[in-house]
């Protein structure tokens, strides 16, 4: 901590603190964030999740105190938590996502195949490729809104052959699925990375995973570069958030790593998907 | 208590509007009571109170006001039973009983269910209740988180409560039930989180479950058996509730039943649509999805389907086939038939043949672009496919909107014009895919609605329908979306609310507005005609804005938010200009 004063010494100068160790904790300023209080490997209430991890790092780094205000990530999660006054920060949104003010992105991941190893791998989303293996794609359940894979396996005309998992319900989507992979009921998991990752690496059964390239013609994106997100017009905890993102991305790099979060290699600016202009 | 009862069931049976029997109906001693939403089992709304009438209706004034106590839409129709109204609020449906006897109408008893808090954050249209049910001195009602509850009328006691959904599976209920005999109707909601829809039969004394028919799923669970026989070969085969359903994708595949449900005592058939398939998008799930969209008969005493109709096979627009159905015997294209009138989502009025689910005529009673017409031999409706959603596609003017033509306010027929007055809206929107969105840390592509005013500008309309010739006979443009149920007296006036807060009443024979009053808040309630124990004819009416159409102002969301509640809030932008929050019951008498 201490270490790390001398690059604080203008935000805390600014905030009329002291910098050091006899600073009490109850004068130190709140960073309020909002999460999902059951949504591996993001967020848990016992703040073991990598959201969780990071947002500790962020405080510490802000010489914050950190607060928690849990919600569940469903329908007008927003509204619900930012929205209503409750929090300052999401740790985890995509870049494109305009509800709120996002920072520069941290991270950018990819939908993935999951299989069990010694089956055949994922070979793309060519018709004759598809009829034979069983699907599971995750269900957003909004209104005509699908999965990037999902939609992507029913233009190619896989239909009769795939699961929906929905987002909602016991426990994350991204855990059913693959316990369907590990159990046999399903041959292919189409998961968002971070996910996959997570719940793979906890299988008693080994499991494959492989980056799933979109099929062309198809309108939606299948990687999501993702920032954190603050209210909108709070540009000054935005902009120390960006420098931060830039001087601690070795030690974020390091929990995404942790937690096997599959990073997509960062195109051109301009291939971002949504990526703020 | 027994007495009462029967003497209930022989009105309903009679149907003092004439509406099922077709007959004038005699003056009987409860003509002046409301026991159930729609008043009876036909469906009508009518009241055969006479007291107000087109000439005095100028003089109505407020006889008392009463808080709900919640400030969220008020969707509910009072009850009046003898000299008690029944008032329910939406979450947590608090329940009230008002002693009409006394000045003041004061409260006799108030009943807290205690719904788990947890349902409000899967409600997908503000915490509505859309009424209770009376019957053999209980009070029948839903909780918003899936219970049904009997509550004795006379002293607010809990009878019964039976838990009938999961609400962790984003399961509600918000519709009224209904009683028929010994069993009590009620329908779940949830459909775009993947809820299975279902209609439940409850033993009205012990809260049992008689039956469970399913809306997806193999003829065993729908219960579809011998005694099925549609008239459409569309809707011939053995377990099309799996076989129009790509894979097991059935399982989660809507259809539920949260609207309304009406029955023929002569048949002995209850009559209720089904909610659209979800939760996938259309491409994902090939076929006709039944038993979605659709109208399903069936005995109260065992559940058994007697026929179906599918208004809106492989539904693309959202368009619920849940509205209310009208039960007439009325002559119709040179003949005397027993006939129910639906008027759906999709934009037509429906006349159905309702002894055989036989569609006789489906004309439009809003502009529609989705769709040109319905085949009335083989029943289908013929969709317009440019209007079809694609995945990375914006297509325009989509009309009507996904809330329908109409959503479930209610109409009201009356016996006396041979006229249903519809309440509807009239939008039109344009669906784009946009960035990105982000659920249970799930990126994905969205779809954007953004819904708009129709043509002519106004967002709703108030219309009177000449059922017997298929066509409009007058209507009254509204700026907002008519969203409160309507009510037919026999003094010829048609009551109704509008989102901006105003009651009015107008002539039920040409529409001519003769009377209004400016409540507290936007109406969305259905309005009740009752005759008090001092032998006055009162009117009834919540005022609450909310549900979906009111979500901007009930549930604070953003006017910049276009694709709010679903897209709704860019039509409803300039509502909060318009009224706030409220939550109270306004009634009205002659001085």
């Amino acid at each position: 901590m201490s270490l790390r004063c001398p690059d604080l010494r203008f935000a805390l100068v600014a905030l009329g603190l002291a910098c050091g160790a006899a600073q009490a904790a109850a004068a130190m300023p709140e960073l309020r964030v909002c999460a999902d209080p059951a949504n591996l490997p993001y967020s848990q209430r016992d703040e073991s999740g990598f959201e969780n991890r990071i947002a500790r790092l962020v405080a510490e780094d802000l010489g914050m105190r950190l607060s928690w205000f849990w919600q569940e990530q469903t329908r007008s999660f927003v509204r619900k938590t930012m929205g209503a006054g409750e929090c300052d920060l999401f740790i985890g949104v995509p870049a494109g996502f305009d509800k709120v003010l996002r920072t520069r992105p941290y991270y950018r991941s990819t939908y993935v195949a999951v299989t069990r190893r010694g089956t055949p791998p994922f070979a793309g989303f060519e018709p004759g490729q598809l009829r034979a293996r069983r699907f599971g794609v995750q269900l957003i359940g909004n209104d005509l809104a699908a999965s990037p894979p999902g939609a992507a396996l029913a233009q190619n005309g896989a239909v009769e052959n795939v699961t929906g998992f929905l987002v909602y319900g016991d426990g994350p989507a991204g855990k059913r699925m693959v316990d369907a992979v590990a159990g046999g009921s399903i041959d292919v998991a189409l998961v968002w990375g971070p996910q996959a990752g997570w719940f793979a690496r906890r299988s008693a059964v080994p499991l494959e995973l492989v980056p799933v390239q979109a099929p062309t013609g198809l309108a939606m994106p299948f990687e999501y570069a993702i920032a954190m997100g603050v209210r909108k017009g709070d540009t000054a905890l935005r902009d120390r958030l960006d420098e931060l993102l830039v001087r601690r991305k070795a030690d974020i790099d390091a929990i995404l790593d942790a937690y096997a979060v599959p990073q997509a290699p960062t195109p051109g600016p301009a291939s971002i998907a949504g990526a703020q202009p | 208590m027994r007495m009462r009862s029967l003497c209930l069931y022989a009105v309903l049976a009679a149907a003092s509007t004439g509406a099922i029997q077709g007959r004038a109906a005699a003056q009987l001693a409860n003509d002046g009571e409301w026991p159930m939403a729609a008043r009876d089992y036909a469906s009508t709304r009518y009241s055969p109170l006479d007291q107000v009438t087109v000439s005095n209706v100028r003089s109505l004034k407020v006889a008392f006001t009463f808080d709900t106590g919640v400030n969220r839409g008020q969707e509910a129709a009072p009850l009046v039973v003898g000299s008690t109204m029944y008032v329910v609020a939406p979450f947590p449906n608090y329940l009230y009983a008002l002693d009409l006897t006394k000045p003041g109408a004061p409260m006799k008893w108030k009943f807290e269910p205690n719904p788990d808090a947890k349902s409000q954050g899967v409600a997908c249209c503000d915490l509505v209740n859309r009424g209770v049910a009376y019957a053999d001195g209980r009070i029948f009602m839903n909780t918003l988180d899936g219970q049904s509850i009997a509550v004795d009328a006379a002293t607010g006691k809990e009878v019964w409560r039976t838990k009938l959904g999961d609400i962790r599976k984003g399961e509600t209920v918000t519709m009224a039930p209904l009683v028929v005999k010994d069993k009590v109707l009620v329908g779940n909601s949830g459909g775009e989180l993947g809820v299975r829809g279902w209609l439940v039969a409850l033993d009205t004394k012990t809260g049992k479950e008689a039956w469970r028919a399913w809306s997806t799923g193999p003829d065993s669970e729908v219960l579809i058996g011998p005694g099925f026989r549609p008239f459409y070969a569309a809707e011939r085969g053995k377990d099309l509730g799996m076989k129009t359903w790509p894979g097991e994708t059935w399982k989660i595949g809507g259809g539920n039943v949260w609207g309304w449900i009406s029955y023929d005592p002569q048949a002995d058939l209850i009559y209720y649509g089904t909610a659209n398939p979800g939760p996938w998008n259309p491409e994902q799930r090939p076929g006709a999805n039944k038993w979605t969209s659709g109208i399903f008969a069936r005995s109260p005493r065992d559940g058994q389907a007697r026929w179906f109709y599918q208004y809106s096979p492989h539904d693309l627009h959202d368009y619920d086939g849940v509205n209310e159905n009208i039960l007439l015997d009325i002559p119709f294209k040179g003949r005397q038939r027993k006939v129910l009138v639906h008027p759906d989502r999709n934009g037509y009025v429906y006349v159905m043949d309702r002894m055989n689910g036989q569609v006789l005529s489906a004309e439009p009673f809003v502009h529609i672009t989705t769709t040109e017409g319905v085949d009335l031999s083989t029943g289908a409706l013929k969709y317009n496919p440019q209007k079809q959603p694609r995945t990375g596609q914006t297509i325009r003017e989509i009309c009507p909107v996904s809330p329908g033509g109409k959503d479930w306010q209610p109409s009201a027929w009356s016996p006396r014009t041979q006229l249903l007055y519809i309440p509807h809206q009239n939008l039109c929107q344009d669906t784009e895919t946009y960035d990105v969105s982000y659920i249970a840390g799930t990126p994905y592509v969205g779809v954007d609605n953004k819904m708009y005013a129709g043509p002519g500008g106004n967002r709703g309309l108030f219309t009177a329908w000449d059922v017997a010739n298929g066509r409009k006979r007058w209507q009254i443009p509204e700026r907002f979306p008519v969203w409160s149920g309507a009510l037919a007296t026999a003094g010829d006036l048609v009551f109704y609310g509008t989102m901006d807060g105003w009651f009015k009443a107008v002539d039920a024979r040409n529409g001519t507005p003769l009377w209004q009053f400016k409540t507290g808040s936007g109406i969305i309630g259905q309005p009740i005609a009752y005759r008090g124990p001092d032998g006055k004819q009162y009117i009834a009416i919540l005022s609450g804005v909310g549900g979906w159409a009111g979500a901007i102002v009930s549930g604070g969301l953003d006017a910049r938010d276009g694709t709010a509640a679903a897209g709704f809030v860019n039509a409803m932008k300039d509502l909060p200009a318009y009224t706030g929050k409220g939550g109270t019951l306004y009634v009205f008498a002659l001085p």
